[in-house]
């Protein structure tokens, strides 16, 4: 089993960030530097930023504050963080009136592929069989699994994961742990955001619990717009 | 750009599948235009009168309603994120969604208009400039319903709010294209000028509602 | 961070409450010069007779519905450009402000125009553009009600304010374009330079003393909405504080 690309120097690096949803600030000061091979669980109770924090990283949201570079080396090394990364599980971005191979021909595409072959990529995930099959008649698992064969046809060095394995049974999570561990061997970065430990080697653990914006007694380590609008001078 | 093609190849492909909903619009437009006719009375001298105005009412709702979900499936099933995961802007995506809307949806609306237009008794050369009207004026419908398509993915259920808020601006392209249309039946009428009026109020809304969509989609994910 | 230290909302509390008493006084003293004016020194119109009357209130509303619509625009690109929250509570306070205007400035309009017209409306170019400006101007209202969280609808808002600034001048040129197509045989305009100067002193007098009331009421529904984003807050605070203490409570059953 092997993912033929290598990534160079993939590195994410993160400093003092401060995260918030709406108007409340999540987390704040928190300081990361991610290298080719790494693997983080995010972990943390509900609502403390982990789904954030991955869009934060994918470019889909703006920091409030802090410092976010998403990098690497060789031909893609000017791309936007947004051409760097693969954001994976929780939806799967599948129409379900297109077939499987449409779906992902489309992704190819768009996204520009050079890595495995649909049907390749599928056979990996053991959803091989399914590949001329409209997506709408295709399990929970199934999907899931389909979704992240998008991550093996149009290569990127960093994987942003949401519960990549909640729709997936044991032997599915087996398969998809062995193709995380591939996208690592060459260089690849992964963050998972997960509630359940994942079965791989050297992993690092990011408890978002850890960099609080709101201390235990209520204080706030960073301003928010909340606490913005408390500013005011009472009624 | 093979990114961009891609995408539009996508929508219009989608469209003309089930679910797709790609001649909703026209079918709701036949209906509007077949109404009407009930409401004013079968007078062929009043109807080719107003003909051009009910056409372009109808071609205007059908194009503002159906243009709802321009963004909502992406949004549920959560390929509008995965759309943004390339380097290029935005504004790209919105571009080409909207291309493959009007391809999907506004096209076979200009298609079938010469043959409505005869149950609405109008002339030849009313039919020709109404057709033509259409075809350069529904982009811009559709470039500003695009703005109301972001609004709705930010509101959830926006379907109302965004027609309150579109249909206004709508305006100036229903004003231009009905006059030109009219040109065309009332002798002294030009019909240059509202032509191309209308043209460079369509290349004014592209810029606009795209824009516009834009900055709104990101503000409503971010 | 920096720019929301920027204006904090008690110098702004602090800032408007020391002003807006003199913007209300000097409001209504220049607006009592400028009636006593319009009613008492002014000549009644030749063909209109006193009807003309309306005009100095009309045509004061006229202008500052669109002041108050450029102001959103302004306070818009605050929004969006500068991320100042301060942008955010002056659009929101103009919205109602600038419709009001607009609809004051449409029904006297309509008051004008009946014995003018022998009708309540007539879709002059004028009044139909106002009309529309009225019907964004309710859009954008119900744009503020439709989104709970602050922060996003004030950018969602910012930016349909300014898809609405460059729209209005072309909606503006299309109606007059319309309207000339369409000309009806009498046509009645109050424009022009050959405005009496007895009634031009107090229409301009009048137009002072409505722009000095209206910053009066901007600056008062600035004081509401910060007022109501700070209870918005202290709500927010006040149900995190509640959660940890319930952990506690479910124990009842047994007594």
């Amino acid at each position: 089993m092997k993912v033929c690309t290598v990534w160079v120097e993939a590195r994410v690096k993160i400093k003092e960030l401060a995260l918030s949803r709406g108007e409340r600030a999540l987390v704040a000061g928190l300081s990361l530097t991610l290298v080719g091979g790494d693997a983080v669980a995010l972990v943390g109770p509900n609502g403390s930023g982990k789904t954030s924090l991955l869009r934060v990283l994918a470019g889909l949201a703006e920091p409030t504050a802090g410092d976010l570079t998403v990098s690497m080396q060789g031909a893609d090394a000017d791309l936007p963080r947004n051409a760097l990364v693969h954001l994976g599980g929780h939806q799967d971005g599948l129409k379900g009136a297109l077939t499987v191979r449409d779906n992902l021909e489309f992704w190819i595409a768009y996204f520009g592929g050079a890595g495995l072959s649909i049907s390749k990529a599928l056979d990996q995930l053991g959803v091989g069989h399914l590949v001329d099959l409209p997506a709408a008649i295709l399990s929970q698992g199934q999907k899931r699994r389909v979704a992240l064969a998008r991550l093996l046809v149009a290569p990127r060095p960093i994987w942003l994961l949401d519960e990549p394995t909640a729709a997936l049974d044991t032997a599915s999570t087996a398969r998809f742990l062995t193709l995380v561990e591939a996208h690592r061997r060459a260089g690849g970065i992964v963050v998972a955001a997960t509630h359940t430990s994942l079965d791989l080697s050297n992993l690092k653990t990011l408890d978002l619990g850890d960099y609080p914006a709101h201390r235990q007694d209520g204080e706030q380590t960073v301003k928010d717009a909340e606490s913005y609008w408390l500013e005011s001078e009472p009624l | 750009m093979s990114a961009f093609r891609a995408l539009i190849a996508r929508d219009v492909r989608l469209a003309t599948r089930v679910g797709g909903g790609a001649l909703t619009g026209t079918l709701f437009f036949l209906a509007v235009i077949v109404t009407i006719p009930f409401g004013v009375g079968p007078d062929l001298n009043l109807l080719s009168r107003i003909g051009p105005a009910i056409m372009w009412i109808g071609a205007l709702l059908a194009t503002l309603i159906g243009l709802e979900r321009l963004f909502q499936s992406d949004k549920d099933d959560g390929a509008l994120d995965l759309l943004r995961l390339t380097d290029s802007p935005v504004s790209n995506f919105v571009i080409a969604k909207v291309i493959a809307h009007w391809l999907g949806s506004s096209l076979p609306l200009v298609l079938v208009t010469p043959l409505l237009s005869l149950l609405l008794a109008l002339e030849p050369r009313a039919i020709l400039a109404l057709t033509a009207t259409l075809a350069v004026g529904t982009p811009a419908l559709s470039f500003l319903g695009a703005v109301g398509a972001a609004l709705a993915v930010t509101l959830r259920r926006g379907a109302l709010l965004m027609a309150v808020i579109i249909l206004p601006f709508s305006i100036p392209v229903l004003i231009f294209g009905v006059a030109a249309t009219r040109a065309a039946i009332v002798d002294p009428d030009p019909f240059w000028p509202p032509f191309a009026l209308l043209t460079a109020t369509s290349l004014i809304y592209a810029v606009i509602g795209t824009l516009g969509a834009a900055a709104t989609l990101k503000i409503g994910d971010g | 961070m920096g720019i929301l230290d920027y204006a904090n909302p008690t110098r702004v509390l602090r800032f408007s409450r020391a002003v807006k008493p003199w913007f209300l006084g000097l409001g209504l003293i220049t607006l009592a010069v400028g009636l006593y004016g319009a009613f008492f020194t002014a000549p009644a119109d030749y063909q209109q007779g006193e009807t003309i009357r309306i005009m100095y209130l009309h045509v004061p509303m006229a202008w500052l519905a669109m002041m108050a619509y450029s102001m959103m625009a302004l306070s818009a690109i605050g929004t969006l450009g500068f991320k100042h929250p301060m942008a955010d509570v002056s659009a929101k306070a103009l919205a109602p402000i600038g419709a009001t205007f607009t609809a004051i400035c449409l029904i006297t309009g309509s008051l004008w125009g009946k014995p003018m017209w022998n009708t309540w409306w007539v879709w002059d170019a004028r009044l139909t553009s106002v009309l529309i400006l009225f019907l964004v101007y309710l859009g954008i209202i119900a744009l503020w009600q439709a989104i709970e969280e602050p922060i996003k609808a004030g950018k969602v808002t910012a930016i349909i304010t300014l898809v609405g600034a460059i729209n209005l001048p072309i909606i503006k040129f299309s109606v007059d374009w319309w309207y000339t197509l369409h000309q009806p045989a009498s046509v009645f305009r109050v424009d022009g330079p050959t405005i009496y100067p007895a009634m031009l002193y107090p229409l301009l007098i009048c137009a002072v003393g409505f722009t000095l009331v209206f910053f009066y009421l901007h600056f008062a529904a600035m004081e509401n909405e910060l007022k109501r984003r700070r209870i918005r807050a202290m709500q927010m605070r006040a149900a995190r504080r509640v959660a940890p203490e319930q952990t506690t409570l479910p124990q009842g059953s047994t007594a």
